[in-house]
């Protein structure tokens, strides 16, 4: 495909006898927000830790646009990881520091930004558009679930990255705070331009949000298409993913 | 039998590996000044008192006992060098490295542990930055120079510990077990003792960093890696302790 920002070819990892990913094969296109869907435990997360190369694979290969990160060094991952902000399922906010440390930590190793009112200001202007103005002092142990993924959140799109991966960022919130997490997921895609890869396992907000749904299961994609076309598909794991999240909750009742 | 082999080797290359990193890092700018002034505050400053208190202690034992088997030759006034330098060559250096790896090196282990477990050390590497060279450099650097500083501070507190015994309680001639120890003692003594407190510093640091970034499994995972950080640099300082005094003994002559 070609304004794929990311592609995936052949991807394959494991943990010792285990088996996670059995050649994966993935494009991600820019500007699109791309859903990563599949039971839990079948290497989703592993699937987007390999892109951003916290981990390495056993074998294939993952372009960021013409270069392989699958095959560089410590140094050129570093510095690929500029354009890759990375969302965690529990946000993994550094706890001994001040939410605005944390926001600002990324501004100043990754830009190298030192003047202190330039920080602030961006800091600032970070923690409004993710609906959490004023809330720079506080420390990651005095928020919620849904406040601490907001400034995960807002710390991933600090440098402002080409792509934008979430890690089930919905998982663990009421209905109505992940509604919330998917709107910022819109926003972030719509008028910040970020590409977006989303994994999770909220079927139904996938379907309202994705552009592009990826199905893994057994370690490879078995689908890849619109919602539309996932719909429509006669692929039986889809079918049954589908089924299972919008059966309805009356007729299970019943 | 042959799988232990096996993962001990593979252990101890990953170690090795870690430790070259960390010797290039040292020596690669910048510097984080304001972090390293932290943990020298930590590791130095805040050890002070417990230092104190165990080579006060550790020189009152000592002379008690020097004095007593000297006492039999009638020469229990050389016990005042007798105590200033085995206070100086060996026990204010391990004495205060075994302090602080209980009250420091545990403290880094946890600590680290802790971020890896909770993915805060991934996340760090996802917005591009060496952990090694954001949380563990910065240690090395601080426990190079807090281990010799506290050590100086030790030589002092210890000689007066065994001083104090002599004059008060064993009632030796306090001036001429000062003036033996004036007379044998030798600048070559402390050195030693400093040069090998450096050493110390160094060694815990890197053992305790490193099982801290090897920490997985939780709660737990961070108990069994604080247990080994303590048992692996109790025992490490030990070993490179008779090391170095056999290379200082054998061939620097001091």
């Amino acid at each position: 495909m070609e304004n794929a920002i990311v592609r995936v070819r052949s991807l394959y990892k494991s943990f010792d006898e285990h088996k996670i990913l059995n050649g994966v094969d993935l494009d991600i296109e820019e500007g699109r927000i791309t859903a990563v869907i599949g039971k839990s435990g079948t290497g989703k997360s592993v699937l987007l830790k390999n892109i951003i190369g916290i981990l390495k694979p056993d074998k294939g290969e993952i372009f960021f646009r013409d270069s392989d990160i699958a095959k560089m060094n410590k140094e050129e991952l570093l510095e690929i990881r500029k354009n890759i902000g990375y969302l965690f399922q529990d946000a993994a906010l550094f706890d001994f520091m001040s939410v605005e440390d944390n926001i600002k930590f990324p501004l100043v190793e990754q830009l190298g930004l030192k003047n202190g009112k330039e920080l602030s200001a961006r800091v600032a202007e970070l923690l409004e558009l993710v609906g959490l103005p004023g809330t720079e002092k506080k420390f990651p142990s005095e928020l919620s679930g849904g406040m601490r993924k907001r400034v995960g959140l807002a710390r991933a799109i600090a440098v402002k990255p080409k792509i934008v991966l979430f890690d089930e960022p919905t998982t663990g919130l009421d209905p109505i705070l992940a509604e919330s997490i998917d709107a910022l997921i819109d926003m972030v895609n719509k008028e910040l331009n970020m590409t977006c890869v989303v994994i999770s396992h909220d079927i139904a907000s996938v379907f309202r949000h994705a552009d592009k749904i990826a199905l893994l299961y057994d370690g490879v994609i078995q689908f890849c298409g619109t919602p539309d076309e996932a719909l429509a598909s006669t692929h039986e794991v889809m079918q049954r993913f589908i089924s299972n999240s919008f059966r309805g909750i009356g007729a299970e009742r019943r | 039998m042959l799988q232990f082999f096996y993962k001990l080797g593979r252990s101890l290359s990953d170690f090795m590996r870690f430790l070259g990193d960390c010797c290039r890092w040292l020596f690669v700018p910048p510097y984080r000044i304001g972090q390293i002034a932290e943990h020298i505050e930590r590791i130095g400053i805040q050890s002070i008192p417990i230092v104190a208190l165990s080579v006060f202690t550790t020189g009152m034992i000592l002379a008690l006992q020097l004095i007593n088997i000297m006492y039999i030759f009638r020469a229990e006034t050389f016990a005042g060098a007798a105590v200033a330098i085995a206070m100086s060559r060996e026990l204010a250096p391990v004495v205060t490295a075994i302090v602080l790896i209980a009250k420091n090196g545990s403290a880094m282990t946890a600590e680290i542990g802790s971020m890896q477990v909770t993915e805060q050390i991934a996340a760090m590497e996802t917005m591009a930055v060496s952990p090694l060279r954001y949380l563990v450099v910065p240690r090395i650097f601080a426990s190079i120079l807090a281990f010799p500083a506290l050590t100086a501070v030790a030589n002092a507190v210890g000689v007066y510990g065994g001083y104090f015994v002599a004059a008060h309680v064993m009632n030796v001639n306090s001036v001429a077990y000062l003036s033996t120890m004036y007379f044998y003692v030798d600048p070559d003594d402390i050195w030693t003792g400093l040069i090998k407190a450096a050493v110390f510093g160094f060694i815990v640091t890197v053992i305790c960093c490193y099982q801290g970034l090897q920490t997985s499994g939780g709660a737990k995972g961070v108990g069994r890696r604080t247990t080994a950080a303590v048992v692996i640099s109790t025992v490490a300082i030990l070993v490179a302790d008779y090391v170095m005094t056999f290379l200082f003994i054998r061939f620097l002559g001091m």
